[in-house]
């Protein structure tokens, strides 16, 4: 025997005796567990069953039994490295703080313009622009459906002279902005690089997100326009256009956020959502596009819900799935594509009109998970929301507390901090194999698209919606202030921020001039193109740029495109 | 509530409220022909002589049902049909049907959604009805809601239904002409042969055409009618009356399908060709977008000239009145029975003894109807 | 409107097999068990407006349901036009609206006069969503009905359309 064949058999046998150790170790840990189940069955509990708000069986304890599977490089590793378990990134905060980013918009583009100018200076490193309703569902400020909805929830931005009002004097260069529309998302998405032209900004300097994301739209949110076969199409028209011309743009902001918030529970949304991206890859390549050019540039948004070690497994879990599914399925080679980076707002859902500074609280764990969890950039819920539009006052409590969380608790200076812990490694697993079991049952429906026609998603969630409110009057759940310790709720007392309704005639008015001063012939000339292009193969978004540049409005344009692909009819869920 | 010394024919005077309801409803006001609905659904005190007044008059509105599995587009399919109605100016009135939850009584009414481009069009009247514990994939007062919606003068009624089971046969008692919508999702021909389908159908159509199976299941369809006018041959008719031995030698069959599958819309082929009777033809529509849904259009028309010239209009109408008739006197049995005193108790106290093995369903069943008897019918 | 009679909870099947009897006797009855239910109460549950936030529209038509009512469920982006006309078609005793835009100021009103001009003002109109205290107040002053904030239990808003309905005169056909 050589020396080398020597020390590999006494390796082996290190090797063999670590094992037979490691198993004597579990099997005592098995019986004095086996012991402590029993002292712990005869103890009374103040409940007979211990469930995770998504109505997942949580055990009292946790121990390396749960965890004796787990192949740590393969589905741990390090942060940065395959499967991202630990993060999209090797240093993570340590290199930079997760983005700050608050979602505002209200009122008319020059309000905005003004909130926003304000929260830059306080300290906020990126801007989100919520749009009214109308705007949301492509109708312009004057449009009758859009009738007591102008500038209400969100900014009314109807044409390119609105999104140049909108960022009047903000650099587009400097600052990246991210854009909650999913139905017109092709049009508010030229208005904007149309405006950063008039800036004399060209697109590829262009940083930012558009939530383009049509298939949550469809299962939760609501705001479509189009049937899913030509919104598919549309989406990936934006990838081809932005992968060549916009390379530092995310085209998409695939959503569990909304899929949550309507009722979903926390592996629904992270089955649905990343089933939903599965589904924009697949388009893509079916497009012969290939998937490492455009993969890098997806990038996710998830709920932070109250059920703390779930939503920070939820994280780690989505990243391990989606690395996985991109380096297997797609064949994707280029570690770009395997990383999931993601987005995340505290659950709007689960604050309450009752006692609302409570909301605070909430909201304070919840940005803990989403640290915890490894987000990229955090939106933090204001507590007034569910009464009205948030006041500055309550946006900046919001904002601090991310801050407080930044600079005070020290949280952000270790990695993955909850890794290794038996409980969230099992809780992470369990979380992979439950979306596993929804992926199935969605190729059974025979995909997403089939699955949303057929009303499924829509049942499923209004189903987990239903479960969940009954649990909340039964008394089976408390929510403080709601059910329980209600004292203090009777009196709503803090202010709350009103539109008056001057805006909707502002807008109107604009509007109004906005026809008359443009050249309208341009304007039939490029949404007749526009319509030529639809109803052939062509990209897009050219098209949809030469309108904007000829200040067609956002519903000129979306009827434009109504004629030659229909448009959408809500499917009968019960 | 008809009582027994009531006589025959005069089903008694409207009081006040229902004498201006009918002025109302005479004078085309749509609360009214809504509020008479309800009357009448509900079997509110006074809505049997309501119905004869307002009835008195005569019915003549083309009537459409619609039946087929859940999710088959029906709906959507019933918009599409009442538009097209619509634009050569009749007047519309559409019935959407769907069960009562055994549970709770209550039923959640989802069928507007889909007739949402309808909704302000008042040539349009749509009404959502729950089965209310009637086995059928019909309401009980289906027929007569109907019947409401024709005396007010509305042209053209479309009844829309789940078939849940062989109990959408009682979609031939309200409707002329009875369209089965299927979808290509697999299994679905096979189970409206089982279901029964087959033998209600005056028109078959395959709907969201566009998907894959398509073709499939309408030549499925298509033979099953083929294998069904075989067995005709040794059988009894359909339940439309055609005679199916004097249309003996359909052989065009599968063979006259290219294999690439017919236009939308087209006949995808006649289960009984040359034949004086009427030929059920396997259409293929897509709701979503209106393919294939003018040749439903002339599908239906060509019936009902079948159905006038044949005579089997008359027919069907005068089995129907025959067949409303016992439906009414089975009604008002059932109701005298459990309005009987004491029957309730007689129920509850049997099903009790049924339970302790003292007594048989049976049994139980005979002192309910004693119980009526004693206390007079 | 009230309760006839209250309904034993055995009834069904019982019907069923009081029918197989008289179908064994040769008398061909059909079961009906309406003879002993209570009058329905009809609900229209809308969502008017651009928002397609249908969390608490489902979820309170779902309850609803389960609370013995028929519910008409006209689903999303409804006009105050389109809401009546089924309103009216439909013989509904309730209207529900669940409005989160912000737009509650001038949907109300709108239904309401509407409904008011349908000759539907027997109708009782009612709803949630993000509405407040103010506006709350000034709507119920035009004839709105109870509005329902978030946190709100579907028992209560159950409760309150029962109550509102026994208070209904029974006879009321025209």
């Amino acid at each position: 025997m050589s020396t080398t064949e020597k020390e590999a058999e006494r390796n082996a046998d290190g090797i063999a005796a670590e094992i037979s150790r490691r198993e004597a170790e579990l099997h005592a840990l098995r019986r004095e567990l086996a012991e402590w189940y029993a002292r712990y069955e005869a103890t009374p509990k103040r409940d007979d069953l211990f469930t995770s708000i998504s109505g997942h069986e949580v055990q009292p304890l946790y121990t390396p039994l749960d965890t004796q599977d787990l192949d740590y490089l393969a589905s741990i590793g390090l942060p940065g490295e395959f499967p991202f378990t630990r993060g999209p990134y090797a240093t993570m905060y340590r290199t930079r703080l997760w983005t700050m980013r608050q979602f505002a918009g209200f009122a008319t583009a020059e309000e905005t313009n003004e909130r926003y100018k304000y929260l830059l200076a306080h300290g906020q490193t990126g801007l989100s622009v919520a749009f009214d309703f109308p705007t949301l569902m492509g109708y312009d400020s004057d449009h009758p459906r859009s009738l007591g909805e102008v500038g209400v929830c969100g900014v009314a931005i109807s044409s390119l002279a609105d999104m140049e009002r909108l960022f009047e004097g903000i650099p587009l260069d400097e600052v990246s902005v991210s854009m909650t529309i999913n139905g017109p998302a092709i049009i508010l998405f030229c208005f904007y690089v149309a405006a950063a032209e008039r800036q004399g900004v060209s697109a590829d300097a262009l940083r930012g997100t558009v939530q383009n994301d049509i298939l949550k739209e469809y299962q939760a949110q609501h705001a479509w326009v189009y049937p899913p076969e030509p919104a598919l199409r549309l989406i990936v028209d934006m990838f081809a256009w932005a992968s060549e011309h916009a390379p530092k743009y995310n085209p998409i902001s695939i959503s569990g956020y909304h899929i949550r918030e309507a009722g979903a529970t926390a592996a629904q949304e992270l089955a649905f959502t990343l089933k939903n991206g599965f589904e924009y890859v697949e388009r893509g390549i079916a497009r012969g596009l290939n998937v490492d050019e455009f993969a890098p540039r997806l990038s996710f948004f998830f709920d932070v819900h109250n059920d703390f070690f779930e939503e920070v497994a939820k994280f780690r879990a989505a990243r391990r799935i989606w690395a996985r599914r991109l380096e297997g399925e797609y064949g994707a080679r280029d570690p770009e594509s395997w990383r999931l980076r993601t987005h995340a707002q505290t659950a709007g859902v689960t604050l309450t009109a009752q006692q609302p500074q409570n909301n605070i609280v909430r909201v304070a764990y919840q940005a803990l998970a989403a640290v915890l969890g490894g987000t990229q950039s955090l939106h933090t819920n204001s507590m007034d929301e569910t009464l009205a539009l948030p006041t500055e006052k309550s946006v900046r409590v919001a904002l601090r507390t991310q801050q407080i969380l930044a600079f005070e608790t020290g949280v952000p200076n270790t990695i993955d901090p909850l890794a290794g812990s038996y409980y969230v490694e099992r809780l992470t697993d369990e979380l992979e194999a439950e979306a596993e079991r929804i992926f199935d049952e969605i190729d059974e429906l025979g995909g997403v698209v089939p699955g949303i026609e057929r009303g499924w998603f829509q049942a499923e969630i209004a189903g987990s919606a239903l479960r969940q409110q009954r649990e909340i009057e039964s008394g089976r759940r408390t929510i403080v202030g709601v059910n329980d310790f209600e004292e203090g709720s009777d009196k709503v007392e803090i202010d709350t921020l009103k539109i008056a309704p001057e805006v909707e005639q502002k807008q109107r008015q604009r509007m109004a001039e906005l026809r008359a001063a443009r050249d309208a012939e341009a304007v039939e000339r490029s949404l007749s193109a526009l319509r030529l292009a639809a109803s052939g193969a062509d990209n897009v978004v050219p098209y949809i740029l030469d309108c904007a540049r000829a200040y067609c409005t956002l519903y000129e344009i979306r009827a434009a495109m109504e004629d030659v692909f229909g448009s959408y009819k809500e499917p009968v869920f019960f | 509530m008809t009582r027994p010394e009531e006589p025959a024919g005069g089903v008694g005077p409207l009081d006040g409220a229902l004498s201006a309801l009918l002025d109302r409803f005479r004078s085309g006001q749509r609360m009214a022909l809504a509020r008479a609905i309800s009357l009448v659904e509900g079997e509110r005190p006074g809505f049997d002589a309501f119905l004869h007044a307002a009835l008195v008059a005569g019915t003549r509105a083309a009537r459409v049902g619609l039946t087929g599995p859940p999710g088959a587009g029906k709906s959507s399919l019933v918009a599409q049909v009442a538009a097209h109605y619509r634009r050569q100016d009749q007047d519309v009135g559409i019935v959407a049907v769907d069960p009562t939850s055994p549970f709770s009584g209550g039923a959640l009414l989802g069928d507007r959604i889909r007739m949402n481009d309808l909704a302000t069009d008042p040539g349009i009247f749509i009404r959502s009805m729950a089965t209310r514990g009637s086995m059928g994939g019909l309401a009980a007062a289906t027929r007569e809601v109907m019947d409401l919606m024709d005396a007010f003068g509305l042209d053209r009624l479309i009844v829309e239904t789940v078939g849940v089971g062989q109990t959408e046969l009682e979609i031939t008692g309200a409707a002329d002409t009875v369209v089965v919508v299927l979808v290509p999702e697999s299994g679905d021909s096979i189970q409206a042969m089982k279901a029964g389908l087959m033998e209600i159908a005056d028109i078959f159509v395959v709907n969201k055409a566009d998907r894959p199976g398509a073709d499939r299941v309408a030549k499925e369809v298509t033979l099953a009618l083929h294998l069904r006018a075989g067995e005709a041959l040794r059988d009894v008719p359909a339940h439309h009356g055609v005679d199916l031995r004097r249309l003996a030698g359909g052989e065009r069959g599968e063979s006259g399908d290219d294999g690439g599958g017919p236009v939308v819309g087209e006949p995808m082929d006649q289960a009984v060709p040359e034949a004086p009777g009427w030929e059920i033809p396997v259409l293929k529509t897509v709701a979503q977008n209106g393919d294939g849904v003018p040749e439903l259009i002339d599908a239906i028309a060509s019936h009902k000239k079948y159905l006038d010239e044949s005579g089997e209009l008359e027919g069907r109408r005068r089995r129907r009145a025959g067949a409303r008739v016992v439906d009414v006197v089975e009604r008002e049995l059932g109701r005298r029975v459990w309005g009987a005193a004491g029957a309730s108790a007689i129920l509850e106290d049997g099903v009790e003894r049924i339970r302790r093995g003292e007594a048989t369903p049976y049994s139980v069943a005979s002192q309910v109807v004693d119980n009526l008897i004693r206390h007079g019918l | 409107m009230g309760h006839a009679r209250a309904r034993p909870a055995i009834l069904p099947d019982a019907i069923i097999l009081v029918w197989l009897h008289l179908r064994s006797q040769g008398i061909a009855a059909t079961p009906n068990t309406e003879i002993l239910m209570e009058r329905k109460i009809r609900v229209l549950v809308a969502k008017p407006g651009l928002d397609g936030h249908d969390r608490g529209a489902k979820v309170i038509a779902s309850a609803f349901r389960d609370a013995g009512f028929e519910v008409i469920y006209t689903g999303l982006h409804q006009t105050p036009e389109m809401i009546v006309s089924a309103a009216v078609q439909e013989d509904v005793d309730v209207v529900a609206l669940s409005v989160l835009s912000g737009a509650h100021m001038t949907l109300f009103p709108r239904v309401l006069e509407l409904l008011r001009e349908a000759g539907a003002d027997h109708m009782l109109l009612t709803g949630g969503g993000i509405i407040p205290e103010e506006d709350i107040e000034a709507l119920a002053g035009l004839g709105v009905g109870r509005l329902f904030g978030p946190g709100t239990t579907t028992t209560e808003a159950v409760a309150y359309i029962r109550e509102w309905s026994e208070r209904q005169p029974q006879d009321l056909v025209g």
